[in-house]
């Protein structure tokens, strides 16, 4: 049984590899920056506008909010990022009703990889917002004895972060293979009707918790210790 | 019994006591926190938005335990290094 796209192979040519993973990453790259360019090509302000320019904006309104409840209060300079992670992994689980496509986000090298990249925004928003000696002030707080604890915390929530969204998107598409073959035809279909849902919660999750962490490294201590409830 | 019989004996029965003991923990963690989320919405509906994100968040946050038991498992069953160890092992004499 294959765990994940990885061992999908599509092309093979000595050392280089096309597997399932690259292919669907780029093929969602390629959709989300092409269908944004494609819309964005002419926006207008009066009162008449594309449908689409709609959606773009109830998403990307949407996700402002949703920053700036979790307590960053520019939303605009962190969009780019949060909102990129939220729009990657939401379109990369509602694409599994297309057949023959599977997540990329199943599989452990994609999602180490946006983990990482948490994992290398967070310190990067912290100096940018409190300098250098204000960042790392933020570890030694309560106390001193509690730096190397706010040290593990930095990489458990890492690999957290990586393993969560890999084993429920990987549980997903492993559900839905063997039930095919014990109740093949109707049950599946609800499975993957509830796989979508747990897919977009996942997206929500994964962007909220980067916000969060964010938001942590970014603001004084009391807010640093009440968003680290969270972890 | 030889080896490998071995490693699958205890990677199968790991597999099945991982994921059953597993679940546990997080299943009244979870049935705790939705019956809280609950009587709180009942309590005070006007906060329904903020109860059900953090509900959600929290949500996340103990199914990734069982999560992580599943992919535990899932490695036992699927991509157990021992087993394949063992395998190859055997392939080279």
């Amino acid at each position: 049984m294959r765990l994940s796209p990885d061992a999908m192979i599509f092309w093979q040519h000595g050392f280089l590899k096309l597997n399932g993973t690259i292919v669907f990453t780029w093929a969602l790259m390629f959709v989300l920056a092409v269908g944004s360019k494609l819309i964005t090509r002419k926006l207008s302000a009066d009162l008449s506008r594309s449908r689409w320019q709609n959606l773009l904006e109830i998403v990307v309104t949407g996700i402002e909010k949703q920053i700036q409840d979790v307590g960053l209060r520019q939303p605009e300079k962190y969009i780019g990022f949060l909102g990129t992670l939220f729009l990657f992994i939401g379109l990369a689980s509602l694409c599994t009703v297309i057949p023959g496509y599977e997540p990329p986000t199943g599989s452990l090298s994609t999602t180490a990889a946006l983990a990482l990249c948490v994992l290398a925004a967070v310190p990067l928003f912290g100096i940018e917002e409190e300098g250098l000696g204000g960042y790392l002030k933020s570890y030694l707080e309560p106390t001193v004895i509690m730096l190397p604890f706010n040290v593990i915390s930095e990489l458990s929530r890492t690999l957290a972060l990586a393993v969560r969204l890999f084993g429920n998107m990987m549980s997903g598409t492993m559900i839905l293979a063997i039930l095919l073959s014990i109740t093949p035809f109707i049950f599946p279909i609800a499975m993957s009707a509830l796989g979508l849902l747990t897919g977009m919660v996942q997206a929500y999750i994964f962007s909220i918790l980067a916000a969060v962490y964010i938001a942590a490294a970014t603001r004084g201590r009391k807010s640093g210790r009440e968003a680290k409830q969270h972890i | 019994m030889d080896n490998m019989t071995l490693i699958a004996i205890a990677s199968i029965v790991t597999a099945g006591l991982t994921i059953a003991l597993g679940s546990i923990g997080p299943a009244l963690g979870e049935g705790r926190a939705v019956a809280t989320a609950l009587s709180s919405l009942a309590q005070q509906p006007d906060a329904a938005t903020t109860i059900t994100r953090t509900l959600f968040v929290g949500l996340a946050m103990i199914e990734s335990i069982a999560i992580y038991c599943f992919v535990v498992s899932m490695i036992l069953l699927f991509a157990n290094p021992f087993w394949n160890h063992v395998i190859a092992q055997t392939a080279g004499k």
